[in-house]
């Protein structure tokens, strides 16, 4: 990929992508990219579907169409009551060892069991420069979750993330594109810690290469909502 | 001193009727609507404590989640007053009735709303987000003081237009100043910062706006603005929450049309014409149906701050004095979408 077709791809107009931030047409190139390893590499999970926006064209020549992408009903069994010793459902596949590829750690001690689903949305937001995560939680009737369940939900590694954390908060806003409620991961600092985490995969002075940055991207905010990427995709 | 546009976006305001909804009218007979004076630059909560006063002795007991609806429309809480009136009434109501809610909130589609706190908690969320758009960075909101944050929201809320002119300065928040627009702005041309490039003369060459776009799509023809359809659900409108990248190239005046087509490149160029400008100047279009209808999108109306715009109007003076106190520029747009 020659050297000015990378510019483009991240903003504005000359920086490189130590400042960390993406273009939009960046910002669709990574999600392809990301959605491509994801399938790949992560074959428990269902894959993430790229969802266009009708009649929203990018302005470039290759008219791209502008999307998000999303990874949906996923399902949780959620335990409703808590003890101690009980270890919350940790969805996350271990690809490390492949003759055990699903780790359920489910304690069922009399309780009752409900039926969680999740949704995933990663927009692009044109005001940050960087990708945003939008979730939300429902039951098995369509009701929606509160953040309090939700965070029952989460392993207890990624529970401590969100408190401890200074990049991470969650707040609840409007999906940009749905017009319904979803919980969001504030975007504040994002280009800091990508800025990080290129320098330190980067030799030499390379830049990290778009098709990489929702990987990077996602392996640090996915571990906050329980979900992990794979070494594989890394590479 | 603020230039006389900024006086009349803050001065503002537009008459509603608020009627109580009938499931919660507990008394006989039921109270007459509220005559409220509401602000554009203003948010619908921050009415409530005028609003309430008529109807407390009406309301069933429980306890209040306050919500307000157009024809059955459920409002979003966050946008300013005005924008929602010049996106929802084409053709303006006035006053403009509105039903209000204590009861039944639509948890599932509006996000909830604590009063007060959760509109200022939105506004300085803008602001933020205005700031890194202008700057590349919202450090001169979080430094400004605990107290001047304060004192910058409560005269938004008040629409105290001096208290905000001595405080927004404080922002340091940088500004478009080119040949087209009024030397005056909200905040000191001498403050101004930030990421965009300069020239040698000082003058900015290239900025970021902050804009909110909400574009309304019809697809039939109307005559006049009262025979639009109505809004069944906030699926029918488009919103755009992006920058416009400002453009300054010698001699040429970046004007409102080159911004609404930046956010809208599917309207772009000789078909994107209001209505207006289309009877001054026919083009010759050749791509036209049999039947006379256009195979191409047309953009029929621009209302910021209740004005109709005129597309040829230089896009910085519009930023300058018509953007909201968030820096946030809103602009409602009606569009005819394209036959197929």
């Amino acid at each position: 990929m020659d050297m000015r077709k990378t510019a483009d791809l991240f903003a504005p107009p000359m920086d490189p992508i130590s400042d960390g931030r993406l273009t939009l047409e960046g910002f669709s190139v990574a999600a392809r990219a990301f959605a491509d390893k994801w399938k790949r590499h992560n074959q428990s999970f269902p894959p993430w579907s790229w969802v266009p926006l009708i009649n929203r064209t990018l302005l470039v020549s290759n008219k791209q169409e502008e999307g998000y992408l999303s990874l949906e009903k996923i399902f949780i069994l959620s335990s409703l009551e808590e003890s101690p010793e009980e270890e919350s459902l940790d969805v996350t596949p271990d690809f490390l060892d492949k003759e055990e590829s699903i780790d359920h750690t489910i304690l069922v001690q009399n309780v009752e069991n409900e039926a969680h689903y999740y949704d995933f949305h990663i927009v692009y937001s044109a005001s940050y420069g960087v990708p945003v995560l939008y979730f939300r939680g429902y039951c098995s009737d369509g009701k929606p979750l509160s953040l309090d369940v939700i965070k029952k939900d989460l392993p207890s590694s990624s529970v401590s993330l969100l408190l401890e954390s200074k990049w991470t908060f969650i707040t609840q806003e409007e999906h940009p594109y749905l017009n319904r409620p979803w919980f969001k991961l504030h975007p504040c600092g994002t280009e800091e810690w990508i800025k990080l985490l290129s320098q330190r995969s980067s030799s030499g002075g390379c830049q990290m290469p778009v098709e990489l940055y929702l990987v990077s991207w996602f392996s640090v905010v996915g571990q906050v909502v329980g979900l992990r990427i794979t070494l594989e995709m890394l590479n | 001193m603020a230039n006389e546009a900024v006086k009349f976006v803050w001065e503002g305001a537009i008459p509603l009727q608020i009627h109580l909804h009938k499931s919660e009218v507990a008394s006989h007979p039921a109270p007459p609507p509220a005559l409220v004076l509401a602000p554009r630059i203003g948010y619908l909560p921050l009415l409530v404590s005028l609003i309430k006063p008529y109807f407390k002795d009406s309301l069933p007991p429980g306890e209040d989640s306050i919500w307000f609806d157009y024809k059955g429309f459920p409002l979003k809480w966050y946008i300013p007053t005005g924008v929602l009136f010049d996106l929802l009434c084409a053709e303006p109501e006035r006053p403009w009735n509105l039903t209000i809610h204590f009861r039944g909130y639509p948890s599932n589609i509006l996000i909830p709303c604590e009063g007060e706190d959760s509109v200022k908690w939105n506004f300085v969320n803008s602001l933020k987000e205005a700031a890194y758009i202008i700057n590349g960075n919202c450090k001169n909101v979080m430094n400004m003081s605990q107290s001047d944050q304060e004192d910058l929201w409560t005269s938004v809320m008040n629409g105290d237009l001096d208290a905000y002119t001595r405080l927004s300065p404080k922002l340091k928040m940088g500004t478009i100043e080119d040949e087209f627009s009024r030397k005056t702005s909200l905040s000191s041309p001498q403050s101004r910062q930030g990421g965009a490039e300069m020239d040698v003369a000082g003058q900015v060459k290239t900025a970021r706006i902050p804009v909110r776009l909400y574009v309304r799509s019809i697809n039939q023809d109307f005559e006049n603005l009262e025979d639009t359809p109505e809004i069944d659900t906030w699926d029918e409108i488009s919103y755009l929450n992006r920058p416009v990248e400002f453009l300054r190239e010698e001699g040429k005046c970046f004007t409102l049309r080159d911004a609404v087509e930046s956010l809208l490149p599917e309207y772009i160029g000789d078909r994107a014409q209001t209505s207006e400008e289309e009877g001054e100047k026919r083009t010759k279009d050749g791509s036209e149906e049999k039947d006379g209808s256009p195979m191409t999108g047309e953009i029929k109306l621009v209302r910021i701050q209740g004005i109709e715009m005129k597309l040829e109007t230089p896009f910085s003076w519009v930023v300058n004095n018509l953007m909201n106190p968030e820096f946030y520029l809103h602009i409602s747009v009606l569009v005819r979408t394209p036959q197929r």
